[in-house]
C-alpha cells in the first residue's frame, strides 16, 4: 500500500498544520471571547465599525488580508517593524506569522459562535446571581462562562477547522517555506505544480477531508453532550 | 422599618410610590398585573435604578439619590425569589443552594444548610439538576437558595404564580414557616388575595405605579373602594388556604 504511505515532507506538512492551527486558536480564544461579550452586551460608539472589521476577513479575498498583514506586520511593517526592533520578535516568514494569518482568518467564526451563545444566555440568571452576592466578574466566571461553554467549544472547533484550511493569507504573508510555513493546503498546492505529484496531492486531499470531518463530528458530539448535561 | 420612596419613568409608565411600613413578618405588595409591582421590587433589589428616591431597610440605607448612595445588588443582601425560579441550569440543586451561602461570611450566616434543606423538604433533590425538578420543587429550591444567602430581607415576586393550585398549597406553608422561624422580613409581591390573607400582616396596595394604601391586611383589604377598583371580584371568592 505504497500509495497510502505519507512521505516525510507530507508528515511535516500535517504536523505543521496542526501546530499552527492550535496556536492560532489558543491565541485568539481570550480576545475572541472578550470581544464577543463586548459586542453581545455593550453599546458603545463605533460598535458597528468594530463589528465590521472583525468580519472583514470573512468577505475579503484572503490574499488581500495576507497583503495587509505583510504591510502591517512584516519586518518593515508599521507594527511589525517597531515590534522587531524593540523585542526581536517577528511574524515575518515563520510559523508564528502563519498562525497569525490563520487566527485572523478564523477570528470572525470564533467571535460569531461565542457571541450568539452569549446573546442566548438568560440575563435573568445573571441578575439572580447578583442578588445572591456575586459581583459582575464573579457572575461572568460562575454563570455566564459555563452557560456559553458549548458556544465557545463550537467556536474553537470552527476556528480550528478554518485555520487548517487557510491558504491565501498564509502564502501571501509568510510565503511557502517547507517545514516553516508550508501547511497542508500549501503542500497540496505545491504538489499539484510538479509533474509527478498527483499521488501525494491525493493523499493530502484525503487527510484534509478526514481532519476536517473529525473536527466537525467532535464539535457536534461535544456540543450534544454539553447540552444534555445542561438539560439534566 | 421599611422606608421606601421611588420614582422612575419607564416609557409611558411612571412608578411613583412611597410607603413606610413596620418591617417584620410578611409585607405584601399587592396590585393588578401591570400595577408596577415587579418594577418596585427590582428597584429595591438594585437590579433597576430609580430616577429619584430612597430605599431604607431597618435603618440601613441602600439607595439615596440625594446623598449619592447606590449600593450594588450583590452588597444589599436582599435575596430575591423570582416568579420563574431562575435556578442555574448548569449547577446541581446542592450547588444552586450554596451559591449565595458561599458568598457570605460565616459570621453573617443565620441559617445552616441542613436546616434550610429540612425546612423546605428538599433533601432528596440535592443531586438532581433543575431540569429534572417539578415546578413546586423548583420554587422550593429557589426559596432555599435565597434563604441560605442569609439575607437581611427576602424579596419574593409572585413565587407561586407559575404553579397550579396543588403546587401552591405545597409551597405556601413553607413561606409561612420562613417568616415564623427566622426573623427575616419578607416583601411578598402578589395579585392573589388568598395568598396575602394567608401570609401577610401588612399590605401595600399598588395601582398604576402608585401606592394608594398601606396598613394591616384587615384595614387595607376591607376598604370599600377596593371593590370599586375591582380587586375583590374573582380572587376573594376563591377559598383561602387553610
Amino acid at each position: 500500500m505504497e500509495i497510502f504511505t505519507l512521505t516525510s515532507a507530507e508528515w511535516a506538512a500535517l504536523r505543521l498544520s496542526l501546530w499552527i492551527s492550535g496556536w492560532a486558536v489558543i491565541g485568539s480564544l481570550v480576545p475572541g471571547v472578550l470581544l464577543a461579550a463586548l459586542l453581545a452586551r455593550k453599546q458603545f460608539p463605533g460598535k458597528s465599525l468594530v463589528d465590521g472589521v472583525v468580519h472583514l476577513p470573512l468577505v475579503l479575498p484572503p490574499v488581500v488580508t495576507g497583503y495587509m498583514l505583510l504591510l502591517l506586520m512584516g519586518r518593515r511593517g508599521m507594527v511589525g517593524g517597531p515590534l522587531y526592533e524593540l523585542t526581536g520578535f517577528s511574524f515575518a516568514f515563520n510559523w508564528k506569522g502563519a498562525a497569525l494569518a490563520s487566527a485572523i482568518m478564523a477570528f470572525p467564526l470564533l467571535v460569531r459562535a461565542v457571541r450568539l451563545s452569549i446573546e442566548s444566555v438568560d440575563q435573568g440568571l445573571e441578575q439572580a446571581a447578583r442578588t445572591l452576592g456575586a459581583n459582575p466578574a464573579d457572575v461572568f466566571f460562575t454563570i455566564t462562562l459555563p452557560l456559553i461553554f458549548p458556544g465557545i467549544l463550537t467556536g474553537i472547533i470552527l476556528a480550528f477547522a478554518r485555520s487548517l484550511s487557510e491558504f491565501g493569507a498564509t502564502i501571501t504573508f509568510v510565503s511557502n517555506i517547507p517545514g516553516e510555513t508550508r501547511t497542508l493546503p500549501l503542500a497540496l498546492y505545491t504538489l499539484t505544480q510538479v509533474p509527478d505529484g498527483e499521488a501525494g496531492a491525493m493523499r493530502l486531499c484525503i487527510i484534509s477531508v478526514i481532519v476536517a470531518f473529525m473536527a466537525l463530528v467532535t464539535s457536534e458530539v461535544l456540543a450534544r453532550r454539553m447540552e444534555r448535561r445542561m438539560k439534566g | 422599618m421599611l422606608d421606601i420612596c421611588l420614582k422612575k419613568k419607564q416609557g409611558n409608565f411612571t412608578v411613583d410610590t412611597a410607603f413606610a411600613v413596620y418591617g417584620s413578618g410578611v409585607t405584601a405588595l399587592f396590585g393588578h398585573s401591570g400595577a408596577g409591582k415587579t418594577s418596585v421590587i427590582s428597584m429595591i433589589a438594585g437590579l433597576d435604578r430609580p430616577d429619584t428616591g430612597h430605599i431604607t431597610v431597618n435603618d440601613h440605607c441602600v439607595f439615596d439619590r440625594e446623598k449619592g448612595i447606590d449600593i450594588p445588588p450583590e452588597k444589599r443582601r436582599f435575596a430575591y425569589v423570582f416568579q420563574e425560579g431562575r435556578l442555574f441550569p448548569h449547577l446541581s440543586v446542592r450547588s444552586n443552594l450554596t451559591y449565595g451561602m458561599k458568598r457570605i461570611h460565616p459570621r453573617d450566616r443565620y441559617i445552616e444548610f441542613d436546616q434550610a434543606v429540612e425546612l423546605l423538604s428538599i433533601g432528596h433533590l440535592l443531586k438532581r439538576y433543575p431540569a429534572n425538578l417539578s415546578g413546586g420543587e423548583k420554587q422550593r429550591v429557589a426559596i432555599g437558595r435565597a434563604l441560605l444567602s442569609s439575607p437581611v430581607m427576602l424579596l419574593m415576586d409572585e413565587p407561586l404564580a407559575s404553579l397550579d393550585t396543588a403546587r401552591k398549597t405545597e409551597v405556601l406553608p413553607f413561606i409561612a414557616r420562613l417568616s415564623a422561624e427566622f426573623a427575616v422580613p419578607i416583601l411578598y409581591v402578589s395579585h392573589a388575595v388568598d395568598e396575602i390573607l394567608y401570609l401577610a400582616s401588612t399590605v401595600i396596595l399598588l395601582s398604576q405605579g402608585k401606592s394608594i394604601a398601606a396598613g394591616s391586611v384587615e384595614e387595607v383589604l376591607s376598604q370599600s373602594d377596593l371593590r370599586y377598583t375591582g380587586f375583590c371580584t374573582d380572587t376573594c371568592s376563591t377559598r383561602p388556604y387553610s
